[in-house]
């Protein structure tokens, strides 16, 4: 079944839920004002960008930074946790998925600094730049999560097969490390972001902890089993 | 963007209808005999609030365009119910304010305890509608309901020896399951404090009320403070204990991270939050920090004296 075609698109849209759920949300299915109206064919559409926003709670800035901001981390860990459960559950074809769950990551990454830019600074375009710099230099949260998602950057690029090819497989797997340090960086922006409430950065954290301690307890085993690997083969030359 | 009006808010405007509807939802799924308790739900809305008649328009009042009812009793910052936005409409929504008193007590000449009936009696009630500024940036517009805490402290008469005031919250874990510090990283019971003559100026609110009718649980229920030059953790709510006491009184976020949230913590663009800068502000619900934050609130005029000669940075 993993490896029919339709699951793809199948883990496409699931990926792409979060989003939907957000605009339907905003578009005031489920409650608020309902913005769009589908009846008979038509559509009708009774407010605005601003009606939209308001049925995101009343700070709708912030509902759409943190929503986006617990996705992006979200899909950090699911991105992680897919080689492991492919030797852990014996399902070899979760790697067709990979690619496009990282490249959601980061589309949600990307999302998640718009709403900062919209918050912060799109008001004010001539101190933008220089506004920008500053939280990033005297933020060290914003200097994390900054961090987490320029390091996405590289991995979100290089995340074609084309490029696999070009770098070749062993020094691709070696920049791809990276999303371990986006993992951490995001966990530490999420631990300095919050007044006093740390249960959901440490949870996080705990996450990426046991991922990472996976990884390395599977590097360790199969680099003391290596040695033994090298030996026999001039044995046969 | 939004378009200021003057204050003259028909009752159709404070209400959305969604709160109209919710009411009707909620009326039709419960028994009419259980409607028929001591506290009647308000007949406008889906809160069990009830209407305090006779209020005075305060002069201190702003006319600046006022937040909704939805907007003030669906994103609160209440830890015990909860430290997300949304959590305290739901699960405080049964919170018992009913018998209360609160107990006025140390360095008074009558100590004494005040139920809410006496409370609600003390002086005549105003409608004043403050600016409402968050340490988390956003700021709202609110008609508060009730009258100065200079008129409660009157009534005991602090002793010579009271330089400070104490508050503290109610804290029932039974009614409060999250408020420990494991689940929401304070110190419970929530406690909070004002120099003497901070309290005792005219614009400290002890507050009874909003939009017409009693505090909803969620905002604070039954009587709070509201000190609408200081960032909003300083109006304590649910108050059940003021003491007068001699020296600076702890205060909840100060302990929880002393570095971030002082003593006085006076609404003022100019010290920033070690982690955000305070220099611009969110009028909800509008989506943009657009707004330059006011020293002292925009409340200068009247407090500004209250800290003559005292370094504001380092008096945070
Ligand atoms: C991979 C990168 C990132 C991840 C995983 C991430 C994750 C998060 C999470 C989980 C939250 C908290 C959500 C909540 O409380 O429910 C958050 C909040 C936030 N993030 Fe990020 N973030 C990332 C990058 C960034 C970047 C690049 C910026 C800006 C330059 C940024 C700015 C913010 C802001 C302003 C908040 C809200 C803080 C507040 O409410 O006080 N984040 N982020």
């Amino acid at each position: 079944m993993l490896r029919n075609r339709w699951t793809k698109v199948l883990v496409f849209l699931l990926c792409l839920a979060p989003l939907g759920w957000m605009v339907a949300r905003a578009l005031g299915f489920g409650g608020g004002q309902t913005i769009i109206a589908i009846q008979g064919g038509k559509v009708t559409f009774n407010g605005g960008i601003e009606d939209a926003l308001g049925n995101l709670t009343a700070n709708p800035l912030e509902y759409v930074t943190h929503f986006t901001g617990d996705w992006t981390v979200r899909f950090i860990v699911f991105t992680l946790a897919v080689t492991p459960l492919r030797k852990l559950l014996h399902l070899p074809d979760l790697i067709r998925f990979r690619k496009m769950i990282g490249l959601f990551a980061f589309f949600y990454g990307c999302l998640h600094l718009s709403t900062w830019l919209f918050l912060d600074k799109l008001f004010d375009p001539a101190g933008m730049l220089q506004g920008m710099l500053k939280d990033v230099v005297k933020r060290p949260f914003i200097t994390a999560g900054s961090a987490a998602l320029l390091a996405m950057l590289p991995l979100a690029i290089t995340s074609t097969t084309g490029w696999i090819r070009r770098l070749g497989g062993k020094r691709w797997q070696r920049l791809h490390r990276l999303v371990y340090f986006s993992g951490i960086a995001a966990v530490v922006h999420y631990y300095w972001l919050v007044k006093s409430d740390v249960r959901l950065p440490l949870m996080y954290g705990a996450m990426v902890a046991v991922l990472l301690a996976y990884r390395m307890g599977a590097w360790l085993i199969s680099r003391s089993a290596k040695p033994a690997q090298k030996r026999t083969v001039p044995a046969v030359t | 963007m939004l378009i200021k009006k003057p204050a003259d808010l028909r009752y159709s405007e404070t209400t959305p209808k969604s709160v109209y509807m919710n009411r009707r939802k909620f009326l039709a799924s419960v028994p009419a005999a259980a409607l028929a308790g001591r506290e009647l739900l308000s007949p406008s809305r889906g809160l069990a609030t009830t209407k305090l008649p006779d209020l005075v328009k305060s002069p201190l009042s702003t006319d600046e365009k006022q937040n909704t009812l939805d907007q003030v009793t669906h994103y609160n910052n209440y830890y015990e119910f909860g430290t997300q936005k949304d959590q305290p409409a739901k699960y405080a929504a049964n919170f018992k304010t009913d018998p209360w008193t609160v107990s006025v007590e140390g360095e008074v000449e009558k100590k004494r305890k005040f139920s809410m009936d006496e409370i609600l009696k003390l002086a005549p009630l105003e409608e004043r509608i403050y600016r409402h500024r968050c340490v988390e940036r956003w700021s709202i517009v609110v008609p508060w309901i009730g009258y100065s805490l200079s008129a409660l402290l009157k009534a005991v008469g602090p002793t010579s020896k009271a330089k400070y005031v104490a508050f503290e919250t109610y804290w029932d874990l039974k009614q409060m399951p999250m408020a420990t510090p494991e689940r929401s990283g304070l110190q419970y019971p929530y406690v909070e404090g004002l120099r003497l003559d901070e309290a005792m100026h005219p614009l400290a609110l002890l507050c009874v009320g909003m939009f017409g009718e009693t505090l909803p649980p969620q905002d604070g229920a039954p009587v709070r403070l509201v000190v609408p030059w200081k960032y909003g953790f300083k109006s304590i709510k649910s108050i059940v204990k003021i003491k007068l006491v001699t020296s600076e009184p702890p205060t909840t976020w100060n302990i929880s991270n002393a570095h971030e949230y002082g003593f006085y913590s006076n609404v003022n663009p100019n010290v920033d939050h070690p982690r955000w800068s305070q220099a611009k502000e969110t009028r909800l619900p509008s989506p943009f920090a657009n707004r330059p934050t006011q020293i002292f609130n925009g409340y200068g005029d009247q407090v500004a004296s209250l800290y003559a000669g005292m370094d504001l940075k380092k008096n945070y």
